[in-house]
């Protein structure tokens, strides 16, 4: 059994860095077909850090050792969160440190880091992008909690895997604050994850630009890694999503037939989930940034309405 | 039987009538005909009630008993007595040029649908039924004040809609909550909102769901009322209105939407068993009789004055109903009759006294017993009685409750008396001040109808010197039923 | 309640908890509404939260005045009255834009607040009550005193009665699901006198518009106490 969970885990966090960048296509891909242009191909992302691999390094003169450093720690930390996740199985070796709130502290880290780089250098890009990003941050992370608080409130343990384990093993029950739980969850995972209505993938323009212009000193595989953190925290944030609010099909057991099963159910909701999020990205507007803390606020008002909305309607139940 | 589907169906009846006609000049009569079959018909009704003790019809709907007979007595009589002044009062209006036929069309339509309105309030023994018509009385009274359609009166209609739509909602969440506590004892099909059957199972209802619903319902109706902190519409709409509503309102509505809450309290007083909420009515009361006495001084506009007034004496009223008692419920009745007529009759005679001056600014209204003797001594011998001077019915009334209320709650004592005590003085000089001195105005170009304003002066006086023996047993037999 | 009511299915009471907290969760976007027109559109979604809660309380509990009530609730909430409301707002052509006596995100706050406050004040009704959906009158109260307090902030005419239909819908929402409807008659009136009430404000909109040149509840200030 033993085994199998350390199989589980290994398997997890290869299926984590092989599916993260092609996540990050499909969305590209779904978002072009949806703005009627020719779409890249599902594997560009690939190719772009691969090109960013074969790259020298440029630092800036007065790049401290954390400028160099913060890549690989915001990396690792992105890779670990996605391997925790209970995505595949509940019954991974990592299982037991797969607690919700360590997992925003991952995530925190992961901030502070990249917060830190991008002003490391003094270029008055990197600092506007780190301020904003502190603050979507600041309001974003509050609002995280209230969601995994919810969850673990249903099911009693703010450890990952036993809620998995309770929502994805339960006779079917609607739970409103779940519903709400869920939009808010949406909502943190659009602006974390620096996606249309608080920020764009895709665009350098300086008064709008909060992740890009934190890493705008960044060139080659120090480039790479952090796209590639990048990619690992959607997909993260994706696994996460979808194994609170449709956990259905994850497996308690970890052997190579249920994985692969969970494998397969996986790919099926992270491409819907993908597809979902091209569609927000397209049909919304950027907002102005001044308008970020509303969109936050409202995030953290649905987690706390569903908090209390548990309280009342479901605690007796 | 017969004679409440009368009481019921009359104005109902004259209202269709008006809306069709009442741009004619005989609207007017038809409109005091109306009132005076009402309140022939409302006379019946209580003969019956008094003879043949509480009357319960309509498929248990409907039900009138000593409490509700004697507001409904009140009500047709003020009503008919309130058509009788806005005769000439609306022709001369006409005549200003401050309102068109068909303003006055739905003035009398109006006038005639809110007296249906509370007479159903009155009558209902369903507590849902008497939130519709508490309901429906506000948007009728709302289309009444702001008849002139100028930005003031608009304002206060405004005003008066939402602070009174958001108070009943309040209210309907009372009765909601009631209905809720009802139904585990009555069931769904036991008639949980007929008051009857409340009565009889009050002991075994929720105390903590009645605790709850009656602090809605006394803010909710408590805001018709006119309770502080509630009480804003309450001068703007008395101010704005045509003065025939502004005695309406005064006279009648207020009482009505204090008797929702009388009603409501007997079933909480019998679930709770405590006095919780008689000692919550004390505190809005005691508030209610405060507050304004301090705004009395401070206004300008006659018809303000008199609004503040009847919030002051709203206040004594549910203070009385809160200490409870034979005796203080006793006074608590007679003081809403004597207030209903006395604040009437001085609507009636400001109503002209305004139309004389051209003005309804305190300042700019003089001489009026110069100009003309009825009116100004209506105005002076209504704002002596409605003081509390002795011999009129209020002092009576008054006496009662400041005496229970030494002996019961010594501490509210000076309070009430100091409020009063301040009252009479903000008021008394500016009535003084509009009564003597040189006339300014100009005569008005129809006769004023005073007969209602000595009639309810005179029984408000009657009242005061002597109770006849079948009003005290009637007034003795509702205190017993409100506890 | 009687113990055969009490026995419903318990899939109908999720249903209807659900509902309860889409209401709850329309209330509070109401609040955060910055435009009249999505307002009436979730005022009219409110209106079928309700409608829909009402039609499985009449399922369930099989009270056949509550499919009336249903009934009711869609031809005068989902449909008549916003349909009066976006004629009103095209033809008094309203600004598309609300204005707010307070920021929105500490309207939210307090609106939260008051959603803690209700919830402790139901708590000991539902407690005692039997009915399969006993939560839910913690949340009507809620929604109306969102409600309240959009119309507190709102220093427009016709969002502030949207709010106070809003309010309406809460009061519905207790009567129909806490409670399981009340008589028919009662319901019958209060829609009458929604309706009315809404009629008669429709004409006076136009009164104060055109006596104020504006549908700005803040200039309503002639009257002043001296």
């Amino acid at each position: 059994m033993n085994f199998y969970a350390f199989f589980a885990q290994l398997v997890a966090l290869a299926v984590a860095l092989v599916m993260a960048p092609i996540l990050n296509g499909w969305v590209n891909q779904c978002r072009a077909w949806l703005q009627n242009r020719s779409a890249p191909p599902l594997l560009q992302t690939y190719y772009t850090l691969s090109k960013l691999f074969h790259k020298d390094v440029l630092l800036a003169h007065n790049a401290s050792s954390l400028f160099r450093s913060a890549p690989y720690i915001i990396f690792s930390c992105m890779a670990l969160a996605s391997a925790i996740v209970p995505s595949l199985s509940t019954n991974l070796i990592y299982s037991p440190a797969a607690d919700a709130i360590a997992l925003v502290g991952l995530f925190a880290l992961a901030r502070v880091f990249i917060a830190l780089a991008g002003m490391d250098v003094g270029t008055s890009f990197g600092s506007l992008g780190s301020r904003r990003e502190m603050l979507i941050g600041f309001l974003a992370e509050p609002a995280l909690l209230m969601v995994f608080f919810t969850a673990s409130l249903i099911s009693r343990s703010t450890s990952l895997s036993t809620i998995v384990e309770t929502l994805a093993h339960r006779e079917f029950v609607i739970y409103p604050s779940l519903a709400f739980a869920g939009v808010a969850f949406s909502m943190v995972s659009l602006a974390e994850n620096a996606r249309v209505p608080i920020d764009n993938p895709t665009t350098h323009l300086e008064l709008t630009m909060v992740h890009e212009a934190m890493i705008l000193e960044y060139s080659g595989r120090h480039l790479a890694l952090i796209e590639w953190a990048a990619c690992l925290k959607l997909f993260a944030y994706s696994c996460i999503g979808l194994a609170l609010f449709f956990p259905f099909g994850i497996p308690e057991a970890a052997d190579p037939v249920s994985l692969a099963i969970a494998g397969a159910i996986l790919m099926l909701k992270l491409a819907v989930g993908g597809f979902l999020l091209a569609l927000v990205e397209t049909i919304s507007a950027k907002m102005r940034i001044f308008r970020a803390p509303e969109f936050l606020g409202t995030a953290f008002l649905l987690a706390v309405l569903a908090m209390l909305v548990h309280l009342l309607l479901e605690a007796g139940q | 039987m017969i004679e409440l589907a009368l009481v019921l169906a009359i104005p109902l009846a004259a209202a269709v009538l008006l809306a069709l006609f009442g741009h004619y000049r005989v609207a007017a009569d038809i409109n005091s005909a109306g009132s005076l079959l009402t309140l022939v018909a409302a006379g019946m009704l209580t003969i019956r009630v008094i003879s043949e003790g509480p009357l319960v019809v309509l498929d248990e709907q409907f039900f009138v008993d000593p409490l509700n007979v004697f507001l409904i007595a009140l009500t047709a009589l003020v009503g008919f007595t309130t058509s009788l002044f806005s005769r000439p009062y609306m022709r001369i209006e006409h005549d200003h040029g401050r309102l068109s036929a068909s303003r006055l069309r739905l003035y009398h339509s109006m006038f005639q649908m809110f007296m249906c309105t509370m007479l159903v309030a009155l009558s209902t023994n369903n507590l849902g039924i008497l939130w519709v018509a508490m309901e429906a009385a506000t948007l009728t009274t709302v289309l009444l004040v702001a008849l002139y359609r100028t930005p003031s009166s608009l304002e206060a209609a405004w005003k008066y809609f939402i602070l009174c739509g958001v108070g009943i909602a309040q209210a309907l969440f009372g009765t909601i909550l009631i209905y809720f506590a009802a139904e585990r004892v009555l069931g769904p099909l036991g008639g949980a909102l007929l008051w009857t059957h409340l009565d009889v199972v009050k002991g075994g209802l929720e105390p903590t769901v009645l605790s709850l619903a009656f602090v809605f319902l006394i803010v909710g109706y408590g805001t018709k009322t006119g309770l502080v902190p509630l009480h804003n519409w309450l001068p703007d709409a008395h101010a704005e209105g045509p003065t025939p509503v502004s005695a309406v309102l005064s006279g009648l509505l207020l009482n009505v939407a204090l008797y929702a809450i009388v009603r409501c309290k007997v079933l909480v007083d019998g679930a709770l068993g405590t006095h919780f909420a008689g000692n919550l009515m004390m505190g809005f009361g005691l508030l209610t009789v405060v507050v304004p006495a301090f705004y009395l001084s401070r206004q300008k506009d006659v018809k303000r004055l008199f609004g503040y007034s009847s919030i002051e004496h709203m206040g004594l009223i549910t203070f009385a109903f809160g200490m409870g008692g034979p005796v203080a419920s006793f006074a608590g009745l007679l003081h809403m009759t004597v207030h209903s007529l006395t604040k009437s009759a001085i609507f009636f005679a400001v109503g002209h006294a305004a139309q004389m001056a051209g003005t309804q600014i305190i300042d700019n209204i003089k001489g009026l017993i110069k100009q003309s003797p009825t009116i100004g001594w209506g105005l002076m011998l209504g704002a002596l009685a409605i003081l509390g001077m002795p011999p009129f019915g209020v002092f009576t009334s008054e006496f009662m409750i400041l005496t229970t209320a030494i002996k019961h709650y010594p501490w509210a004592t000076p309070i009430l008396l100091t409020a009063l005590g301040v009252a009479f003085a903000a008021m008394f000089g500016k009535v003084q001040g509009m009564v003597f001195g040189e006339p300014t105005g100009r005569p008005l170009s129809h006769n004023p109808a005073l007969l209602p304003v000595f009639l309810h002066l005179g029984l408000v006086l009657m009242l005061g010197l002597w109770i006849p023996p079948y009003l005290a047993e009637w007034y003795r037999q509702a205190a017993r039923l409100i506890g | 309640m009687s113990p055969s009511l009490s026995q419903g299915i318990p899939l109908a009471s999720q249903v209807i908890n659900l509902c309860a907290a889409i209401m709850l969760l329309i209330g509070f976007a109401m609040l955060a509404q910055r435009r009249v027109l999505t307002l009436i559109n979730l005022f009219m979604l409110q209106g079928f939260v309700l409608f829909v809660s009402t039609l499985i309380v009449a399922l369930t509990t099989k009270q056949n005045h509550l499919l009336w009530s249903a009934g009711l609730t869609l031809l005068l909430k989902v449909i008549a009255l916003p349909y009066i409301l976006h004629r009103l707002i095209r033809r008094l052509s309203v600004k598309w834009d609300i204005e707010t006596l307070l920021n929105i995100p500490t309207t939210m706050l307090i609106g939260i607040a008051l959603v803690i406050i209700s919830f402790n004040v139901a708590q000991p009704i539902s407690q005692i009550s039997g009915t399969i959906t006993r939560a839910t009158i913690g949340i009507a109260l809620a929604c109306v005193l969102l409600a309240f307090l959009m119309m507190i902030t709102r220093s427009k005419a016709v969002p502030q009665v949207i709010a106070f239909l809003a309010m309406e819908n809460g009061l519905f929402f207790a009567a129909t699901s806490a409670t399981y409807g009340m008589p028919m008659v009662v319901e019958l009136g209060i829609a009458l006198d929604v309706l009315v009430g809404m009629v008669i404000l429709g004409v006076f909109f136009f009164q104060i518009r055109e006596q104020f040149d504006s549908l700005d509840i803040r200039h309503m200030e002639r009257i002043k106490e001296e």
